[in-house]
Formats: structure tokens, sequence, C-alpha cells
């Protein structure tokens, strides 16, 4: 099978063991990758501040590098809500319908498209906590969300319970937003600080050595929280575990 | 007119730890007692679609549902008044007042008259108004507005009304007992019951079918305001109308579930016609709802029940209080109509959320609240009400991230510093994410520049 990689711009740019995680992972499961040159950002960052017109372009740009793939993969819940639900500021062609239609999150792609559960060659003897993004949970609805009444799934776990060694923790407020929120986070930055430090505490509370997600945006705010409050907790990505990441 | 800026008026909020601890604490636990509650009800979200279908359903007659409950209401003996506005609803209640030659109002809960600014009004003109909920009296002796629309004084600890209580009302300021504050609350409130000459209640629904008012309380005081003065006024917003007595059943079922987490208020009671030897009027108020109603994007926020579920599960509310949003609706449900009223004075609203979704989940009526909120920032974007930093760094990365090759250049330089960022990663709110935040670590190589490394051209 054939897949494009999206990297989403903040990965590329801070957090590359992720993207390399990605791009191994599904080589492994016998995907072959592609990944566009010339690609940058889906658009999130204009279109969810409001700004239709300036995300214009940059939605064009990922239509053109992603076009004719049956199957684009990312490791982000936000850019695959953004691409899926909110890339609306260009003209709608079949192309670009296409693309929208073809966009999948990590987790889901494995999970429902590859459906794979076994990772032999993943171990990770920690305890971790499973951070669900807002778009990957309730968006994308990857996995319950404690809001709505219907039986437990969950996607990521799924995924994880084929890792060997690896214990979860519960916190008290398991999907509670962390408080990025893109823009958010500077705008808002006090209320987002402390969404942050709330959630990393509460983590830590119970016992998380480790903080597991499929979002690295809502992860580098939190690291950033947790670093501030000197919590010794660490951060990483679903897909770095998956592909047998020790620590 | 000033623009409300959430985040500072927030980051005040955040400084006061206790209160802020206590208020997220407190709103949490409504939310896990309403997951609670609709936990133990298998056809919970069968309820929500329903509720929401018959809230469409009324809203696309609105018309004729309204003029249904006008007839029916007449025919029970009550007097219907129609106020386009605010200043007409006012109007109409200091006329009503004036021409019986009441001068005293012992009032219910109603988000409604606080929308209209109606005590002010009436308080000029000589009119003396008693809140009698003690969430509203709290904060109309603090003379400040409700900062949520179920619980009005949530964000005071029981030392901040021991303080009003004492300046007030004569409490001991020392004694912070609740029951000793509840208590001598009702102990001051009871004369002014006995002795008013006017009553006045909001509506939490008004059946078009049989033309009652329906108020849902936990304290009494709403079926004191009524049954013991000569004149009862009801406030009524005109999206509170539902078609049949029948339809009540489906609401009262989920109303004080989703927002105090207990399967029915103490007090459900029913007002269809004026006891014999006085009035009953009926004031429905429109206030902009109409407008709302042809909004394609928002017409949806009028199916809303006043249930503050959104709020409480909100944590950007929780968080940062109601009364930072410098409205009279706050949270998720306000951040979606409070534009309506003033896009400008508003427009820093639709910014107070991380677009969760929460809000959606938890809404009994099923509004999309979170995107509408996505929605009114593209208006507000579109009507240059942008603070001009986000709208200069929106710019900025649109041309940035639509460019690969100026794309590269920001983010290729091997150990950037977090100071060589590009504008359009950190935004730049004098640097904001820095502030509470460590900033990550550049690496060595972008992930593109290692892919070219270890893959080579494909």
């Amino acid at each position: 099978m054939k897949a494009a990689l999206f990297i989403p711009c903040y990965v590329d740019a801070f957090f590359p063991e992720v993207g390399i995680a990605t791009l191994e992972l599904l080589e492994r499961l016998g995907v072959d990758v592609v990944y566009p040159l010339d690609q940058t950002c889906c658009g999130q960052p204009m279109g969810n501040s409001g700004c239709q017109e300036d995300a214009a372009a940059t939605e064009a740009l990922f239509v053109r590098n992603f076009a004719g793939f049956d199957y684009i993969v990312t490791p982000s819940g936000s850019c695959t809500h953004h691409v899926r639900e909110n890339l609306t500021a260009i003209a709608q062609t079949t192309a670009v319908t296409k693309v929208r239609r073809s966009t999948y999150e990590l987790v889901e792609f494995v999970h429902d498209v590859l459906k794979v559960r076994e990772f032999p060659w993943a171990e990770f003897p920690h305890a971790v906590g499973l951070h669900n993004g807002c778009a990957s949970l309730r968006a994308l609805r990857t996995a319950r969300m404690s809001e709505i009444e219907e039986p437990f799934f969950s996607k990521p776990l799924d995924l994880l319970s084929g890792v060997k060694g690896i214990t979860f923790v519960t916190p008290e407020r398991p999907d509670e937003c962390c408080g990025f929120g893109g823009t958010f986070s500077v705008f808002e930055e006090p209320v987002s600080a402390r969404m942050g430090y709330d959630k990393v505490t509460d983590h830590r509370k119970a016992g998380a050595e480790y903080i597991v997600s499929a979002d690295m945006s809502c992860l580098m705010h939190q690291k950033g929280c947790a670093e501030r409050l000197g919590l010794p907790l660490k951060f990483i990505h679903i897909a770095q575990i998956l592909n047998g990441a020790r620590e | 007119m000033k623009r409300i800026d959430h985040s500072e008026a927030s980051s005040k909020f955040i400084k006061a730890k206790d209160h802020l601890d206590f208020h997220d604490k407190r709103l949490w636990d409504l939310r896990k007692k309403r997951d609670r509650e609709s936990e133990h009800l298998p056809e919970w979200e069968e309820l929500r679609t329903l509720a929401s279908a018959i809230k469409e359903h009324t809203l696309t007659h609105l018309a004729d549902y309204l003029e249904e409950f006008e007839r029916n209401a007449i025919a029970n003996g009550a007097h219907v008044h129609w106020a386009m506005d605010a200043a007409e609803h006012n109007q109409i209640v200091l006329d009503i007042m004036r021409s019986r030659g009441a001068r005293t109002l012992v009032k219910a809960k109603s988000m409604l008259t606080d929308e209209c600014d109606m005590r002010p009004f009436l308080e000029n003109r000589g009119i003396e108004v008693m809140e009698t909920d003690l969430g509203e009296r709290i904060q109309q002796l603090d003379d400040e507005p409700p900062s949520h629309i179920v619980v009005p004084a949530v964000h005071k600890l029981r030392g901040d009304v021991a303080r009003v209580f004492s300046e007030t009302i004569g409490t001991d300021p020392k004694n912070s007992d609740v029951h000793y504050l509840a208590e001598s609350q009702r102990q001051h409130t009871r004369p002014y019951f006995l002795k008013a000459d006017a009553g006045m209640t909001g509506a939490n629904f008004a059946v078009a079918e049989t033309g009652s008012i329906v108020v849902c309380t936990n304290e009494g005081n709403a079926d004191l305001s009524v049954n013991l003065p000569r004149l009862y006024i009801a406030s009524v917003g005109i999206e509170k109308i539902i078609p049949r007595i029948e339809h009540l059943g489906v609401f009262v079922r989920m109303l004080s579930r989703s927002a105090l987490g207990s399967p029915i208020t103490q007090l459900t009671s029913h007002f269809r016609a004026p006891r014999d030897g006085t009035e009953m009027h009926i004031v429905l108020v429109d206030n902009g709802r109409s407008g709302r109603l042809g909004m394609a994007d928002f017409w949806y926020s009028l199916k809303c029940i006043r249930c503050g579920a959104c709020m409480n599960t909100c944590p950007v509310y929780r968080r940062s209080g109601g009364l930072s949003y410098g409205a009279t609706y706050s949270g998720p449900i306000g951040v979606i109509i409070d534009p309506t009223f003033n896009l400008r004075k508003y427009s820093s609203l639709p910014f107070a959320s991380t677009l969760n979704g929460s809000c959606t989940s938890v809404c009994p009526v099923r509004i999309n609240i979170h995107e509408q909120i996505y929605k009114w920032r593209q208006i507000i974007a579109e009507r240059h009400q942008l603070p001009f930093v986000k709208q200069e760094a929106m710019r900025v990365a649109g041309k940035v991230l639509s460019s690969p090759k100026l794309y590269r250049a920001a983010v290729e330089t091997a150990g950037t510093g977090i100071e060589h960022l590009p504008r359009f990663m950190m935004y730049s709110r004098l640097n904001a994410w820095g502030r509470q935040r460590d900033v990550p670590a550049a690496p060595q190589l972008t992930f593109r520049q290692w892919y070219l490394k270890n893959r080579g051209k494909r």
C-alpha cells in the first residue's frame, strides 16, 4: 500500500524524532511511504484564528502536495481534523475533497485501515498517562469521551495494548483539555498555562512517568508546563512507542 | 464601546488561587454529578436528540406557537405584552407597576432581566427591587452581575459572602457558616415577600398549548414571589416556547440533570392564570432573538434551555470565571450569543476557547457550540475586529506557510534558538509562550533535512 506522509510544521521544526518514528513505523508495517518535499502546513493556525483569506494559499499548497494519494497519513489529530472538517478556505474542487477524504491521523490509519494490533518489536516498561487530544477524541472520535453515554472504546489503547510491559495510570480528569489550543496558547496565555499545569499535575499525581499522546502539539505545551513546574514527567508521541522506543 | 479583554480579566481571576481552585473544583463536581445522572438514563442520548428536534421544530414555527401561546394565555385571564427590545421590556414593566401603584418588586432569577438591565432601570425610577434567589441576592448586594447563569455567585467563597452580608444586611462578619448565612438572608427577605406590591419571574418554558409559564427552582422563592403579591409579571424570551405540555417531560428530565446533576429541581411550578383578585402579566421579549433566528450559522443557539452544563464543563470558563467575559452570558453559550449583541465589544470572546468541543457534547439540546465559536472567528476576522498583532501574525504566517522556500528558510537554521524563531511560530504577544512555560529546544535537523539525508530524494 502506498501512502503520503504529512509531517506538521511544528513536528518538522521541533520534533523530527516523531516524524522519523512515524515514517519508520509505517515502513515496518509494509507501507510504501512517500514524503512530498514541498509540504509545509495544513492551514490550521490561520483557519482556527478565523483568517480564511490568510489560510487559502497554504491550504491550496497542501492540496497540491497531496493530490492523487489514496492515503495521506499524519501523526497529528488536530491537523487531520482541520483537513477533514475545516479545509474550506479554497474552492472545493474534486481534488480538494479527495484530499480531505483521504487524510488520516496515524492511530486511526493503523487501527482502522491497516488493522494492525501487534507490535512485537515494541516494549515500554513504564507507567504512562494517555492524553487524547481534543480533536482526536471529540472530532475524529478515536476514543470514548466522558461526556457521551456510549460503550467504552479507545483506538490508541487498542494499539498500545500490543506493546510489552506498558502500564497505564488513570488521572482524575482523563479527557479534560490541556489548554494548548493553537494560538490560544499565547493569546489566552494565563488560562492556557493554568490548564497545562493542572493537566500535568493530574497525570503526575496518578503516578505517570510518561504522558503519551497522538498529538505532539498538546505534548509540546504540557512539556513546557511540566519543566517550568519542575515535575519529573517525560513526554512521548505514540508513534515512538509503537515504533519500539524504549525511553 | 470598549472591547472586553478576556485574557487580561482571566489573569486577575487566576491570581486569586483559593478562589480559582474552589471555582474549578465546584463546577467540575457539577459536571461529574451530571455524568452520573446521565449514566443512569440509558435513553440519555436519545433524549438529547428529541429535545433538539422539539426545539428545532418550535423555532422554525415560532410565530405560530407564539400566537397560540398568546391566545391561550389571554383566555386564561393573563395580560400579554410584546417587547421588541430591552428598552421596551423595561418600560412595559415600569408602566404595569406604576399604573397599579406598585413600588416594590420581589423577583426570582431571570437572565433575561439581566440582559435587559432592568434592575437599575427600575431602581432609578423609584421602584425597589429585591432579588430573592440566594445567589442573585448575594450578587445584588455586592453590586456585581451574576457570574454563572445557574449558580450566580459560584465565584465567591463563603468568606466573601460573610463580608457582603455583614456590610449589607448586618450579619456577623466573622461567621461564615453556610447555614447561618443562608438563614440570615431568608429572614432578611421574608418581610419583603409580605409587603411587596409585585412579584416577577422569568420562565424556563412557556407552553403554547396551555398558555402557561413553567419555572424550575430549588429555593421556593419564585413561588413566594408569584403567590404573595397581587401583581405577577413574567418576563419571557420568545425562544422559551415549547408546543405541548407533553414536551415538558423531555426538558424537565434533562434540565436539572444537566445543570446541577440532580434528577429534578425541588419545584417545577406551572403558572397558568391569575389568582382571584390579582393580575398576571406576561412580557414576551425579542431583544435580538428574531434577528438571531435569521442567522444561518447561529440560529441553533436559540435552542438553549440555560442549564449551564457547557459552562460547568468548559475548562476555560472554570479557570477564568464568568465575570471575565464582561457580558450577561458567559462561558461557551455566552461566547456564541454575546457577539450578536455587539460584535466589536465581544470580539475577543470566541477566542476564549480551545475549541475542545466538550460543551457541544454535554449540551442537552445538541447546540453545536464549538462549531459556532469557530464560525464567529471567521466573521470577526472578516469584519476586521481581530487585534492588530494577531491579524499581522496571521498575515505573515499565511505568507510563510504557503511558500515552501520561505518556510524552509524559517525553520532550517541549525540549532535555532527560540529567539530566532519566526514570529508565526511563537506569535509573540511579548513572547507569551515563555512566560509560564519552557520553550522546546530546537533540534539540529528538521524532519525534512533528516529525510533527505537518510532516505534521499525519491
